[in-house]
């Protein structure tokens, strides 16, 4: 098997086993993986800026944060909200401020940016929190999912568990392949090349602040369809969701998978969430469980030091094994 | 003389005390290999900086194709039609060669910002970047990683970037540092090559190669231009022996 057809094939095993996961798995787990599909969305959108464009932004959250509120703040209070314009809405928000936000932050590098970003998503944190626009620290329900209706026909009652689940995959499916297209487009290209080497792609003509504008926009709304995505789920939101907490822990995940390959981040998510259910689930571990934090940390340190691509470098080094050994089969 | 494709005048760069760039004029034409030669820290590398828009300059004028271009960012003076390259070399390291020249030519192409069709499935930019490696002498390490090729071949890869970009002017700076004798006969003949159907402007301390293909010659010593002309005057100059000579440093011609 070929690279290409090997990771095709890893693909689809990887889309079908999760689109099997409702008939086996029970509520609790249904649940837990459709955030983790969330957060792997919100990976992916952040893997395009620190993998793909080299911008390290340690603020995020704030995008994710954001289009809960709109959601939150738009929406009919005691109706549902329908999908087709909120969610529209809430990235275009979301994309609108990265768009604001980047041309003043996309100035600086290296260290600097990733100050100047952590920046800009406190000064939304604490709008939020301390101002009275979003319910203060308190937050905001949202006591109603939205609709997804075509006339008076609903596509999903996202009320239901399973319905939500499967629109959550889909939609992590779509950013996946999406992201794919647009990476080894041109543009793509011109996205790599200013992470290796953005002198060069000034040098050779290409104009370097709207290519990372472009890619720091189109993450920002990306990253505001995970952050609509789990505030439908919780029905809830609150200044938490926006906090350097968050921009950190996307940031592991996004290095722990593996940047700038796609799939590492949506593996981050999942070895980051399950493993902090899994360190904290007192039936397995007992006691320990108390300590989760301990496991995580042990974790995360083990695969900095033995994975320097993340898991997904992992991944490739299982490739790479299994075409030596076809190789070696081939020859007489 | 057809019009000049480039024209300084009195162009200067002052770092806050030190005067890098005094008061030089020049003028490049197409088809004329103009070299600048010099001792280190004469200020050479700076002139090439203020040219290609990697510095703005404190004063002074730059023409390209009679427009105004002086305090340009790089990227505009790039696809105006003004190609340098870098004395260290400045490469996309892992890359192919293949996809360094291939970005390089899709720079200036109306498809760049295509965010949907595949990067490869653009023949003239696949094209373009083809002959920049043809010409460079690199065809044949097409697929190789860029970290992985030899010194002298990643300076190759320099200059065959350079041309993947169509440029007009040329300005190369110190294409031939470190490179093996073999590979700097190859380099001289492409830079003749080309001088055809370009403006060159040089920079190199292999003094052998710079009489083998400089039709001009300026000398630049403490940031300010000494001497001009074609190389027999400018190696009989007494002002350009004595600077060089009271300077400690061989010019050897």
């Amino acid at each position: 098997m070929t690279a290409s057809r090997r990771s095709l094939a890893l693909f689809l095993v990887a889309s079908l086993l999760l689109a099997l996961f409702p008939g086996v798995g029970g509520t609790f787990y249904v649940q837990l993986l459709t955030n983790v599909m969330i957060l792997a969305i919100f990976a992916m959108s952040l893997d395009l800026l620190i993998g793909y464009t080299g911008l390290v932004s340690f603020g995020h959250a704030a995008y994710f944060g954001l289009a809960g509120y709109v959601l939150a703040l738009l929406g009919p209070q005691y109706e549902a909200a329908s999908l087709w314009w909120s969610l529209p809405a809430a990235m275009g928000v979301c994309a609108l401020f990265a768009l604001l936000t980047g041309l003043l932050v996309l100035r600086t590098k290296g260290i600097f940016f990733i100050m100047v970003t952590l920046a800009f998503a406190q000064m939304l944190f604490f709008v939020f929190h301390d101002t009275k626009l979003g319910g203060g620290s308190d937050g905001i329900y949202i006591y109603n999912k939205p609709t997804l209706l075509i006339g008076d026909f609903a596509l999903a009652n996202l009320d239901n568990i399973a319905h939500f689940y499967y629109l959550v995959l889909l939609l992590m499916l779509c950013v996946y392949l999406l992201l794919r297209r647009i990476l080894g487009s041109t543009f793509g290209r011109a996205l790599v090349g200013i992470k290796v080497n953005e002198h060069r792609m000034q040098a050779l003509g290409f104009p370097v602040f709207r290519y990372k504008l472009a890619s720091y926009v189109l993450a920002g709304a990306l990253g505001g369809l995970a952050g609509y995505l789990a505030a439908v789920q919780f029905g809830f939101v609150n200044p938490e969701i926006l906090s350097w907490h968050k921009s950190g822990q996307v940031i592991v995940m996004v290095i722990l998978g593996g940047m700038g390959t796609l799939y590492g981040p949506v593996l981050g998510a999942f070895a980051f969430v399950l493993l902090q259910e899994a360190f904290s689930n007192q039936a397995w571990i007992g006691e320990w469980a108390k300590h989760w934090q301990l496991g995580m940390g042990v974790f995360i340190v083990l695969v900095a030091m033995y994975l320097p691509q993340g898991l997904a470098g992992l991944l490739q080094r299982f490739g790479r094994k299994a075409e030596a050994k076809e190789e070696r089969e081939e020859q007489p | 003389m057809s019009a000049p494709i480039l024209r300084t005048q009195e162009l200067t760069k002052r770092f806050s005390g030190l005067v890098a760039v005094s008061k030089v004029s020049l003028e490049l034409h197409v088809g004329e290999v103009h070299a600048i030669i010099g001792p280190n820290g004469a200020g050479k590398s700076t002139l090439t900086n203020l040219l290609s828009g990697d510095l703005p300059p404190t004063s002074g004028v730059v023409q390209f194709e009679g427009r105004d271009i002086a305090g340009f960012k790089s990227d505009r003076i790039s696809r105006l039609g003004v190609g340098r390259s870098y004395q260290k070399t400045n490469i996309f390291l892992p890359f192919t060669v293949f996809e360094n020249c291939r970005l390089a030519a899709q720079s200036r192409t109306p498809h760049a910002w295509r965010v949907w069709s595949g990067a490869g499935r653009f023949g003239d930019i696949n094209r373009l970047a083809e002959e920049a490696m043809e010409a460079a002498g690199l065809a044949h390490r097409r697929d190789r990683v860029a970290a992985t090729l030899s010194h002298g071949e990643q300076r190759q890869l320099e200059i065959a970037m350079c041309l993947a970009t169509q440029p007009r002017l040329l300005l190369l700076d110190e294409p031939l540092a470190g490179m093996g004798p073999h590979e700097s006969l190859r380099m001289v003949e492409l830079i003749k090559t080309l001088s055809a159907q370009h403006a060159i402007m040089l920079i190199e301390h292999d003094m052998d190669a710079v009489f083998a293909v400089a039709h001009r010659l300026t000398v630049m010593v403490n940031g300010e231009v000494i001497e001009s002309g074609t190389p027999e005057a400018v190696r009989g100059s007494p002002v350009v022996q004595l600077a060089y000579l009271g300077g400690g440093d061989n010019l050897h011609v």
